[in-house]
């Protein structure tokens, strides 16, 4: 059964904060230490939850950040204002605090290093998450399958993971970056400020030729809008997966 | 203004309590319209209580599933039919 997953359903595991690491002023990461955990695919996401002393329980869900290592796992979490669980990991859950924890989750936006087709990633904001889960699985194994990232921020102060962006797109072998940046521009850049459009579709992007593999993830109306000009781009649209933030996150 | 709604990749976690295979990547039928796709396509609406997935199609419902304490209920009326596989495990 080699390369088979064991059948079985999820259910809630205890896991340790191992390290919070700050990666903009309103996200972190936090790895988590999970005795029971295996592997994940690269997109996929698991379901945190907190019970308070009352008995009260909520619980979010949260996009995997790191390449599949066996009992660890790391999640990017934006702070929601208002919101009843991201404060919380942002702000307070510090090593050595436990988490329930549910994953991993899904098998629809995943993407996998033996695929052979290029591949398009396009992020809006937080979205980066489940994106950079991929390019960090496609250096994890060896992949030169050609992927390219278009990654939409308000401004460069919100970029996360651009230092490891930066790294990879030097070191990994067929990985492009491009950005929009949507309010602010970086001091010297060349270009201007704004959404991610047909044209920056078109340059940052895959010829519909190509038939890439193509996954859109962010907020509900920025995927709306990307993977329609995709498809009137003429891309597949069997072929676009998207993952939507709800409307509160949290 | 329309309500908004989330992709059918939400209903994995509560789903996957319940089957031992992947529901968002399996095929469904929808009862309404006919229409074929991954479960993860569905449009997923979690403001009621508990979660409701409607088509990408017709917006019928697909799916509704609530979760208690001591109870899951799950109302799969809108699927005629659901084409399941085990997912190979290597990243």
């Amino acid at each position: 059964m080699a390369g088979t997953a064991v059948l079985r359903r999820l259910s809630w595991q205890v896991g340790t904060v191992a390290e919070s690491r700050p990666e903009t002023a309103t996200a972190v990461t936090l790895a988590l230490d999970l005795p029971e955990w295996t592997t994940h695919l690269a997109g996929q996401h698991v379901d945190v939850r907190l019970t308070a002393p009352d008995g009260y329980s909520t619980q979010r869900s949260y996009s995997i950040a790191s390449a599949p290592s066996p009992g660890r796992v790391e999640i990017t979490v934006q702070r929601v204002e208002d919101g009843e669980v991201s404060p919380y990991l942002v702000d307070v859950a510090r090593p050595g605090d436990e988490l329930e924890l549910r994953g991993p989750i899904g098998g629809y936006f995943v993407w996998r290093a033996a695929d052979p087709e290029p591949v398009l990633l396009v992020a809006g904001g937080s979205g980066i998450v489940p994106l950079m889960a991929m390019a960090r699985t496609r250096a994890a194994a060896g992949s030169r399958t050609p992927m390219r990232l278009i990654y939409s921020v308000r401004g460069p102060e919100d970029a996360i993971y651009a230092d490891e962006l930066r790294r990879r797109v030097r070191d990994d072998h067929g990985l492009d970056v491009s950005y929009a940046y949507t309010r602010r521009a970086p001091d010297g850049w060349n270009g201007v400020a704004g959404r991610v459009d047909a044209a920056r579709l078109g340059a940052g992007g895959w010829p519909a030729d190509l038939a890439p593999r193509i996954f859109v993830c962010g907020p509900t109306g920025f995927v709306e809008t990307v993977a329609d000009l995709l498809v009137d781009a003429g891309h597949d649209p069997g072929r676009i997966r998207t993952e939507r933030f709800g409307p509160t996150g949290g | 203004m329309t309500e908004t709604w989330v992709d059918g990749n939400a209903l994995g976690g509560a789903l996957g309590e319940i089957f031992a295979m992947d529901v968002t990547a399996a095929l469904g039928r929808c009862a309404g319209c006919g229409r074929v796709g991954p479960v993860g396509e569905a449009q997923v609406f979690t403001r009621a209580a508990g979660a409701v997935a409607r088509c990408a199609g017709c917006e019928s419902v697909l799916i509704r599933v609530v979760t208690a304490p001591d109870r899951v209920f799950l109302d799969l009326h809108g699927l005629s039919f659901l084409e399941l596989r085990p997912a190979p495990a290597t990243p």
